[in-house]
């Protein structure tokens, strides 16, 4: 035998930074952090930390704007505006986060399984969910309202069964194009279980894409949900919550006093961008590392 | 016989769109214990078809005909707990390591996994074999290796890895199919280097399926020659080289551009590789063949035994010693 071994030090590949833990987020990205951060600290403590009742109503203070003490004024019905944001910030998030993890949930197993068993399995279930693209996320609350009266809980409920739809259909590509790498062949052939294959092998290499797709899902779930509560079937009035206060600040805008929607609007708005920019951020930076 | 693994007569049909189509014909080869047997031939030819047939990795819906006896055991017929036990005995290291291993896992779970769930192996002692496996093939701190993942590795330490994985069930034959061809020179000379130290030391059998004539020479103890399907020549390795029976294997030793000729063309075997099912009757190789006569052309050739290697070419006897100058007039 003439070949030698050089030398295996060689070749050694040292590219591992000391922090790798911490994704590189940038700027925006830690901006981002930071809303979501203060988000879930109100969605929290909002409700104990609100300075004032926020459903006591003082029709004195009609529509007064910004004054010492009540910094976002009053709305129509003289309620403080501030206290409101504070305390619907627990509705209003974590019905979102409630929404898009029980859509992340069905969603991901319903792609695993048509992925994983193909055939029939896949015809089936793509099918179902053919016919669930059909009803609007909207359309599907107002139908669980009707069934079973107006609530966060059913119109959570019913756009977690219109969103799932859109997480399988995304998720089954990828996770197809996982199920036919030789890897998962490989470990197939020793002997192990489905079970084991798509929890531990497949799910973990299609969970960039599963965060991606949740963070999205968090945006369109906060402006639904607050669309449905404008149409007053979600959360109820007098209970704060910011799809409520953008609902009854209308009138109050009108008059001329736009602080109560356009403070409840604000904080939507940031929250959703928030969460999408963290998302995407996330999943580009796992997309670097990984492959 | 003390062989190890004997193939008899066998006969791979692949399942296609347009029906079953035909990739090995009638393949024979045996191996010993500790033997090294080299696989070449061009793509399509059939070597990883024959490994694949071997380790019962066939794709779904192919057909087999003929046996292969590994440890007096009939392979064709295993199922079940008896196959899982096969496979474990035949390990098998593919071309490309970074396709077999999930990205997103550590080596640590890569290399010890199936010992932990399927074997029921506690995690610690499973842990300690990989890093000796690990060490067994020169990789130099085995701990840290173990923590890191696949993309922190290069090609050739990842085929490294694949190899230690692969001797941890222990295996008595190892189906190298093409492990080096997609390193450079060097890792390919220290991953040669282990297989042959390992080779030596475990007594471990090998079936070394590679392009590479030269290759092949200096590792093995024989060398197999495959064309469309069929086994062509099967020979000692040294002689393979230096006196080959079957025009095939001459072109193919003559293929290979070498630095003392400074021809202005390499020398190619003229025409395509054919596979299995589309190659003619008569000969396979004779549309190729600058020896070829009308009567190759009609009948089958069979395999027979020469000068201690099997030819299957009924001139290699008038043939012999010319079919070196000749291949290429």
């Amino acid at each position: 035998m003439s070949i030698e071994i050089l030398d295996p030090v060689a070749e050694v590949i040292d590219n591992a930074p000391a922090n790798r833990r911490l994704p590189k987020l940038g700027f925006l990205g830690w901006l981002s952090v930071a809303v979501i951060a203060i988000a879930l600290f109100f969605a929290i403590f909002g409700p104990m930390l609100a300075p004032y009742d926020p459903t006591l109503s003082n029709l004195s203070y009609s529509n007064v704007g910004p004054i010492a003490g009540h910094p976002l004024g009053f709305d129509d019905q003289g309620r403080d505006v501030l206290s409101r944001l504070m305390a619907g910030a627990r509705t209003t998030i974590f019905g979102a986060a409630f929404v898009s993890l029980i859509a992340i949930f069905v969603g991901t197993t319903l792609a695993l399984l048509t992925a994983w068993f193909g055939g029939k399995t896949d015809t089936f279930i793509s099918a179902a969910l053919d016919v669930l693209f059909a009803f609007p996320g909207i359309l599907l609350a107002v139908v669980a309202a009707a069934v079973f009266g107006p609530s966060l809980l059913s119109a959570g409920l019913a756009l977690s069964i219109a969103y799932s739809p859109y997480v399988a259909r995304v998720l089954r590509g990828a996770a197809l194009k996982e199920r036919a790498m030789t890897y998962i062949s490989a470990l197939e052939v020793q002997g192990f279980g489905a079970l084991r294959l798509t929890v531990r092998h497949l799910l973990p290499n299609i969970s960039a894409l599963i965060v991606a797709q949740g963070t999205i899902l968090f945006g369109f779930a906060m402006v639904d949900l607050a669309a449905i509560s404008f149409l007053g079937l979600g959360v109820q009035s007098p209970n704060a919550d910011w799809g409520v206060m953008v609902s009854e600040g209308k009138t109050s805008l009108l008059q001329g006093y736009p602080l109560v929607s356009l403070s409840a609007v604000f904080c939507i708005v940031s929250v959703v961008a928030a969460v999408s920019f963290l998302g995407d951020r996330l999943e580009s930076s796992s997309r670097g590392g990984n492959r | 016989m003390s062989d190890l693994l004997t193939v008899t007569d066998l006969t791979v049909r692949l399942k296609m769109d347009s029906g079953m189509r035909e990739v090995i014909t009638g393949t024979s080869l045996s191996i010993a214990a500790g033997e090294a047997m080299g696989l070449v031939g061009e793509s399509g030819s059939g070597k990883s078809m024959t490994a694949k047939a071997i380790a019962r990795l066939l794709p779904d819906g192919a057909e087999t005909l003929g046996s292969v006896v590994f440890d007096g055991v009939d392979v064709l017929a295993l199922s079940g707990d008896e196959l899982r036990e096969h496979r474990a005995q035949v390990a098998v290291v593919f071309q490309d390591p970074r396709a077999h291993i999930n990205p997103v896992r550590r080596i640590d779970d890569f290399m010890t996994e199936s010992l932990r769930t399927l074997r029921n192996v506690p995690k610690g002692d499973a842990r300690a074999r990989a890093a000796t496996a690990l060490e067994e093939v020169g990789i130099d701190d085995p701990a840290k290796r173990l923590r890191q993942y696949p993309h922190e590795l290069s090609g050739g330490m990842l085929q490294r890895v694949m190899i230690a994985t692969a001797l941890l069930s222990e295996p008595r034959l190892l189906l190298a199919d093409e492990c080096t061809t997609a390193l450079d020179v060097t890792t390919q000379a220290e991953v040669m280097a282990i297989l042959d130290d390992l080779r030596r030391d475990r007594g471990l059998s090998m079936l070394f399926i590679t392009h590479d004539l030269e290759l092949a020479g200096a590792v093995c103890d024989r060398t197999t020659v495959m064309y469309a399907g069929q086994v062509v020549e099967t020979r000692a390795a040294s002689l393979l080289h230096s006196d080959p029976l079957h025009p095939y294997s001459a072109a193919l030793v003559d293929a290979r551009p070498s630095i003392a000729s400074t021809a202005d063309r390499l020398r190619a075997i003229p025409g395509r590789p054919l596979s299995a099912f589309e190659s003619p009757s008569g000969c396979r190789f004779a549309p190729r063949c600058s020896f070829a006569q009308d009567a190759c052309r009609e009948h089958d050739q069979v395999i027979t035994e020469l000068d201690g290697g099997f030819v299957r070419c009924e001139r290699a006897i008038e043939l012999r010693g010319k079919v070196r100058e000749g291949a290429h007039v």
